[in-house]
């Protein structure tokens, strides 16, 4: 469960503040030393929680189809060009309300990493595969998943819709063939 | 329009720098800089300040330092351009000298990344590409990215970990020399080998590290730099390009395309020779924030033809002595990366070469043609710039 994560998460940094809350009120201030040299920190006291809220009307069939199982990237009727990620607006022809078409069928994966440090907003995962892989007139950015002797430059994949726990929220992945 | 000279340059130490805050690590830069060059601040028309921020509290950072360094009232303006940012506030001095409406303006870099712990600054740079397509579902990492490009290279021109080890160790040996350099240290093979994956196939020893610092130049124009200095180092031409904000709209993970473009557009200007141009050139800073940037940035630059890269790595080619001297300031990798100021660090490293200038010996280039090459990279390829710099005044 994703309220898990979170859980543990807002619990270190309660620990935190309620060291920091000590501190200042034996000390008067939030100077603490730093552990490694000493030099005084002014620990800020003042909170900023930063989720960003990111319009995504204009290519709200992408999240419709995805839904459905289906990973769709645009196409401007005029010169051809396919879009993914999806855009609504082709600015080589200055035209907009671009069709939909299926990103979809065998790719083949150009390049791809084994993510260790991860940040923090990803270290509930184990270690996960990144990869690019190329689908005809396009190429996709996801998660890499299969058995890991497959995984090499050139190997074929296709994409899968499922959902991403423990958060729970539906998105793409390739899988190794 | 008018030839700008550096006429002054100035550096701080470089790395963990909690001892300062941002606005006074900035001052350790600018103060050299000032004195360098003889002037007073009044005589500073504007003033640009490479800072990327977010793990540092100040969101603008250009006013509070123009306040700490007694720059204001002068002109100035805060510019971002990832890990090139430095190089973007040189452009903007530059440009202003240049156009003629500023004779002495001053470019400052500065950067202070342990103001968050490190976990945060991990999540804030791997969000530096296509925050929603990249790294909201898929948590790349700014190691993540450039493995992305080591993968391909390792793939297509049979790259091994010991070529990369090679960048590493030689980063090393020249930051071991290098008093502002945040390691000052030398590392083996060995020790390179055994460090721990961050993303594979980069170790941690293939990482810049994250680095506090500060670095600021006075540019003036031909006929101000005059008066001021009989040394002065010209910026004889600059290149400029981008890169998509997405990896997946690029096609050749094996070379940074606005790198070549920006380095073309500098050897054009320069008439330099385009099939060696080492030859034409003594020394270079290369922007090795991993160690494959390095070995993409020889070919990017055309010391190497494609996939020859690493043969200069392996011969050992980039050591002073060699064919062209690459780092020899310690690189991003020992040096350290201050994103905001590595930039304006590369044009204090090599205006100091070209003048013999090099804090010691044996990290000092045999200077013969009296030019320096730079190259900025922001981001993963998102941003180039390419800088040449000179002792004989273009033109001539």
């Amino acid at each position: 469960m994703i309220s898990d994560v979170r859980d543990a998460k807002q619990k270190e940094i309660a620990e935190v503040l309620k060291q920091l809350d000590m501190l200042t009120k034996m000390t008067g201030l939030p100077v603490y030393p730093e552990p490694k040299t000493g030099n005084p920190l002014w620990s800020d006291v003042r909170e900023l929680d930063l989720r960003y809220q990111i319009p995504v009307k204009r290519i709200s069939k992408f999240f419709d189809e995805l839904k459905k199982g289906k990973v769709l990237a645009t196409r401007c009727n005029k010169c051809g060009t396919v879009y993914f990620p999806p855009q609504d607006d082709c600015p080589k022809c200055r035209t907009s309300n671009l069709e939909w078409k299926e990103v979809q069928g065998e790719g083949e994966l150009l390049t791809y990493t084994v993510i260790s440090v991860k940040p923090p907003s990803f270290a509930h995962y184990p270690d996960y595969v990144v990869g690019i892989a190329r689908f005809g007139d396009v190429s996709v950015t996801a998660w890499v998943e299969g058995p890991r002797e497959k995984l090499r430059v050139g190997s074929k994949v296709r994409l899968d819709v499922s959902k991403r726990e423990p958060e729970g929220y539906i998105t793409y992945r390739l899988i190794l063939l | 329009m008018t030839n700008v000279a550096i006429i002054g340059t100035g550096h701080s130490k470089f790395g963990s720098r909690t001892d300062v805050n941002l606005q006074e690590l900035a001052w350790e830069a600018v103060k050299q800089a000032l004195e360098e060059a003889n002037v007073e601040q009044k005589d500073i028309q504007y003033f640009s300040v490479g800072n990327v921020g977010t793990w540092s509290a100040e969101p603008l950072p250009a006013v509070v330092i123009g306040e700490y360094c007694n720059l204001t009232p002068s002109g100035t303006m805060r510019v971002e351009a990832a890990c090139a940012s430095g190089s973007a506030a040189l452009r903007e001095a530059y440009l202003a000298v240049k156009s003629g409406e500023a004779d002495i303006a001053m470019a400052i870099g500065v950067e202070q990344m342990h103001q968050s712990p490190n976990p945060t600054v991990v999540e804030m740079i791997g969000r530096a590409g296509n925050y929603f397509w990249e790294f909201e579902n898929f948590g790349l990492t700014f190691p993540g990215y450039y493995a992305l490009y080591a993968t391909a290279y390792m793939n297509r021109y049979g790259l091994k970990e010991e070529d990369l080890g090679k960048i590493a160790v030689k980063a090393h040996h020249y930051g071991a020399m290098n008093p502002y350099a945040h390691f000052q240290k030398e590392i083996t093979m060995e020790e390179y080998l055994k460090s721990r994956p961050v993303a594979w196939p980069l170790k941690l020893l293939d990482s810049s590290p994250i680095t506090d610092g500060a670095a600021a130049v006075v540019l003036a124009s031909e006929e101000v730099a005059n008066k001021y200095t009989d040394s002065p180092v010209w910026i004889e031409a600059q290149g400029v390009g981008s890169g998509t904000a997405n990896l997946s709209r690029r096609t050749d993970f094996t070379t940074i395309e606005a790198a070549r473009m920006a380095a073309e557009q500098v050897y054009r200007r320069a008439k330099i020779n385009m099939d060696s141009p080492w030859k034409e050139i003594d020394v270079a800073d290369v922007h090795d924030c991993f160690t494959i940037a390095e070995i993409i940035a020889y070919e990017d630059l055309r010391f190497a033809r494609r996939g020859e890269g690493l043969t200069l790595a392996r011969e050992e080619q980039t050591y002073i002595g060699g064919r062209i001297p690459v780092n020899v300031d310690g690189g991003l990798k020992a040096k350290g990366h201050p994103i905001g100021a590595t930039g304006v660090s590369m044009a204090v490293s090599l205006a100091r070469q070209l003048l013999y200038r090099a804090p010691n010996k044996g990290m000092q280039a045999e200077i013969r043609n009296g030019r320096a090459l730079a190259h900025n990279v922001g981001g993963t390829g998102h941003y180039a710039y390419v800088t040449l710099f000179s002792t004989r005044r273009p033109g001539l």
